[in-house]
């Protein structure tokens, strides 16, 4: 029989001795025993106290009584609380390593209109961050370019398709789900005021002036779409000039890619809604920090929302204190679909707890859990395959001592694309390396 | 809205600084941080202090009776790194701003005041900013909402000044068009103007020591001319002004430690300190406290070997460390990043709580008056409605000195006369004639625009 420890090796014991293995090397099956199982499943109940038979990257058994083959590496997780990994809908990771060294930074191409570029193309499947996000349970992400955050404003257009990965692998093709899963809009903001980096203060224009520029912008989208759509229809048609840039758009004219529409304020998610049900094109709002403003509009045209932090300031001093605490609540409870991201890369580890402090303010817990793991692998067709754990389903799954929304929470084990992954990473091989530093006598 | 946002908070949360009544929570779990956790504790507040604590306190006749039941009673949280409440922050155009302090920029106005204090922190340090070697003074003020400028400042708190080590006051990333350069622009130069001024500053003190010294001699000499850079830099040489010097790297680390112990003088905190653990036998033997973020890293390179076990190494090696939050945001879930330190590093919770209030209150020197639950001190508290650990608690009350500045459950109630005052302007707005309230016209609302 085989055990596997804490930071993903295999520990094989014999009744002869104990030799050590490394991880998916030998091994083909894995089995975690006697732990209670959140499988997430519509109308499920947890397994208080079951096993999870995983082979070839898969789910195969799940249940109170699952026997275990032999050559399965036994994981005994008794006490402990298994989840299906977290799925970060909106990150940055491997896109961006040191936020200030423009060298390390790949997320923002310049032009406006990049349709035809991919998140995939640019991952570094050795960033630092991939590890550390693992670390603490997230499994797969969803990896965004473009300009997601930060101050500036601008950057509005088309920034490319947003990719998912598995968050292991020894390339960026081993590591991949779906390379194309979203078009990344940045919608134009309609604002009279923007930062100027140069004079490092406010400019100032009339709104006439920036309802001008916004009307042009969103013509102009809607001009693209529309040349996609001769596009697609010039090719049906035995065109044969290639124009990468609108082929790229084809699937989202076409209804089956979204478009992940990063938008703040209430008068730009109005214009983007507006905007897709003209254009019939499926739409996911990313941001979102005014939602809950325009509820009853979302629901009624069924547009879910990928939430950014929850941990942030209100947008306006005359705003209630919690206002982003309570917006996943309060969208909630009005039917909207909700999911949690990150936006970055270095703090997609801290995904589990922005989920968790909506839970104080209002959001059920078991909706939190969801948002990170269940609704984002439906939002991006990947249900079949992720979210829940199922017979047949892909094994990213965390061992954990508790609620994976409490900061105290340990995460013990982290299964990837079915295979036990290493928990050690750049900030525990420093501790270690420098908790071991000789201490002088005090 | 910014003003009525003020005024409504003042309005409904009772006058400011009368202290009439007394107070009694009662019922709850009282984590008293320095004196173990009383479940069931009782906390009685008199005269803005913290009268009694215990198991079980005198109800005195009269006292308004606060039911903390299933709930923790805390204390007031202790941010030893904090930007709010001032007009300006950086003084960069020079190496040396001490002549400047954000003590005489105060804006009391600042919602964050408020927003912070919903999160349970009653005591910010108010610091300079990081753009040169030596910046400015520091002002520790209490969240008292509601109170002027003058009235937010903590009485008592030993004076402080910013120091600044490594990217930003060598100003590695450059600076907007038109901006000249600098010195420094390299470590080595952060050290050398931090040497400098030290020589500066102890020549001042002597000139200041000889024209005393002819003075009792009884000689008629005219006093040396008063400079505002060197006095403050006096102060430290002579251990009365403490040191919080921002620092990410080992190597800066030390070096700061080294040219400091050279003038005798003993760095107060080493701010956020992401390599802290690097050196934390030379940190601990020089006797430095550390103040550090939970676990930002990688956003440049000084921060990219920052890990989130750093407090607790740091803490396992005899340092004195707080966990500060350096942002408006961060700070209203400071219980929160304390519990990273839990986490990450296997801190006890009560090292962990210690982080966000008693240690930075040492750090500043303002232990005899806040950080923990004891009798006698300032009765700042924050009652959260689960272990203050806790992801999901919430904060419901927060008292400074004694009384309650924010409650959830009056700001709830104060929201809808909001809303309602907010619908009466609108309707006013939409009702008036256009004429003569144009762009930018008198009649105009003001915008709340902020830096």
């Amino acid at each position: 029989m085989t055990r596997v420890g804490r930071n993903g090796f295999v520990i094989a014991l014999a009744l002869t001795g104990v030799c050590t293995i490394a991880a998916g090397q030998e091994e083909e099956s894995w089995i975690i025993q006697n732990a209670r199982i959140h499988t997430l499943a519509e109308g499920a109940e947890p397994i208080e106290s079951g096993s999870i038979l995983i082979r070839d990257g898969r789910i195969v058994e799940i249940g109170e009584d699952v026997t275990a083959p032999a050559g399965a590496a036994v994981i005994d997780a008794a006490g402990m609380d298994v989840y299906p990994g977290m799925m970060d809908s909106v990150s940055q990771l491997g896109l961006t390593e040191i936020g200030a060294i423009s060298a390390t930074v790949d997320t923002v191409e310049l032009g406006e209109m990049n349709p035809h570029l991919r998140a995939a193309t640019a991952i570094h499947p050795s960033s630092e961050h991939l590890p550390v996000a693992r670390a603490n349970g997230i499994t797969h992400a969803v990896v965004a370019p473009g300009r997601l955050g930060g101050f500036g404003g601008g950057g509005a257009g088309i920034s490319g398709q947003a990719s998912i990965v598995h968050l292991d692998g020894w390339t960026v093709e081993e590591m991949d789900i779906n390379a194309s899963a979203g078009m990344v809009l940045t919608w134009p903001t309609l604002s009279t005021r923007s930062f100027n980096l140069a004079t490092f203060s406010m400019d100032r224009r009339s709104f006439r002036e920036a309802k001008e520029e916004y009307d042009r912008q969103v013509a102009e989208l809607g001009e693209v779409l529309d040349a996609a759509r001769r596009y697609a229809a010039a090719g049906e048609a035995g065109a044969r000039e290639r124009d990468i840039r609108l082929a790229a758009l084809g699937p989202v004219v076409g209804g089956e890619m979204p478009l992940l529409i990063l938008a703040q304020g209430e008068r730009e998610i109005r214009g983007a809604v507006e905007f897709t049900k003209e254009q019939g094109v499926k739409m996911i709002l990313l941001g979102g920090s005014e939602a809950w403003k325009v509820k009853e509009l979302l629901v009624e045209h069924g547009i879910p929302v990928i939430l950014g932090p929850t941990q942030r300031l209100p947008g306006e001093e005359d705003e209630a204190y919690d206002q982003p605490f309570t917006t996943p609540g309060e969208l909630h409870d009005a039917g909207v679909t909700v999911a949690f991201a990150t936006f970055g890369s270095s703090n997609s580890r801290l995904l589990p707890y922005e989920a968790g402090h909506a839970v104080g303010y209002g959001l059920p817990q078991e909706a939190a859990i969801r948002a990170i793991t269940v609704v984002p692998a439906q939002l991006f067709g990947l249900a079949e395959d992720f979210g829940t754990l199922e017979e047949g389903k892909v094994a990213n799954l965390i061992v954990v001592n508790g609620d994976p929304l409490e900061i105290r929470t340990e995460v013990e084990h982290v299964f990837v694309n079915g295979v036990p992954v290493s928990l050690d990473n750049r900030h525990q091989s420093l501790y270690e390396k420098y908790r071991s530093r000789p201490q002088p006598e005090r | 809205m910014r003003h009525t946002t003020l005024f409504l908070a003042a309005g409904l949360l009772g006058a400011p600084l009368t202290f009439s009544q007394d107070t009694v929570i009662r019922g709850g779990t009282v984590l008293t941080v320095t004196g173990g956790t009383l479940s069931p504790g009782e906390v009685l507040i008199r005269d803005g202090k913290i009268a009694e604590v215990g198991t079980s306190v005198t109800v005195p006749d009269g006292a308004e009776v606060i039911d903390a039941t299933g709930m923790f009673v805390m204390p007031g949280i202790v941010d030893a790194h904090s930007h709010i409440a001032a007009e300006s922050i950086n003084e960069g155009s020079v190496a040396v701003s001490s002549m400047t302090g954000t003590g005489d920029v105060v804006d009391p106005y600042d919602v964050n005041i408020y927003r912070e204090l919903a999160g349970g922190v009653t005591t910010s340090n108010i610091l300079h900013g990081s753009a040169n070697p030596i910046g400015g003074l520091n002002v520790v003020i209490k969240h008292r909402w509601g109170a002027d400028a003058a009235g937010l400042v903590l009485e008592g708190a030993p004076p402080g000044i910013k120091f600044a080590l490594g990217e930003n006051p060598k100003r590695s990333r450059g600076m907007p068009a038109g901006v000249e350069r600098r010195y420094p622009a390299t470590r080595m130069g952060v050290q050398d103007v931090i040497r400098q001024a030290f020589i500066e500053a102890e020549a001042y003190r002597q000139e200041f020591a000889d024209y005393e010294a002819a003075k009792a001699r009884g000689e008629r000499v005219l006093p040396p001319r008063r400079d505002m850079k060197l006095e403050p830099l006096v102060e430290v040489l002579e251990g009365t002004r403490l040191v919080h010097a921002h620092c990410y790297r080992q190597d800066e680390i030390l070096q700061l430690l080294r040219v400091a112990e050279e003038f005798g003088v003993r760095i107060a905190t080493l701010q956020h300190v992401l390599e802290g653990y690097k050196v934390a036998n030379e940190i601990a033997a020089h006797g430095a406290g550390a103040s550090t973020f939970s676990d930002w890293w990688a956003y440049k390179v000084e921060a990219y070997d920052a890990i989130p076990h750093n407090a607790a190494l740091m803490t396992e090696r005899g340092i004195l460390v707080s966990i500060n939050s350096d942002s408006a945001e961060e700070a209203r879930h400071l219980n929160q990043e304390a519990a990273k330190t839990v986490k990450w590093g296997g801190m006890s919770e009560e090292e962990a709580l210690k982080m966000i209030t008693i240690n930075p209150a040492i750090q500043l020197g303002i232990d005899d008056q806040v950080g923990s639950i004891e009798a006698g001190k300032d009765a700042d508290l924050a009652i959260f409605d689960r272990h203050p650990l806790s992801t999901y608690a919430v904060n419901q009350m927060t008292f400074v000195d004694g009384e309650m500045l924010f409650s959830r459950e009056k700001d709830l109630a104060m929201r809808e006369a909001m809303a309602a005052e907010r619908a009466e302007l609108e309707a006013k707005l939409s009702g008036e004639d256009d004429a003569g309230r144009g762009p930018g016209g008198r009649g105009g609302p003001r915008e709340g625009v902020r830096r």
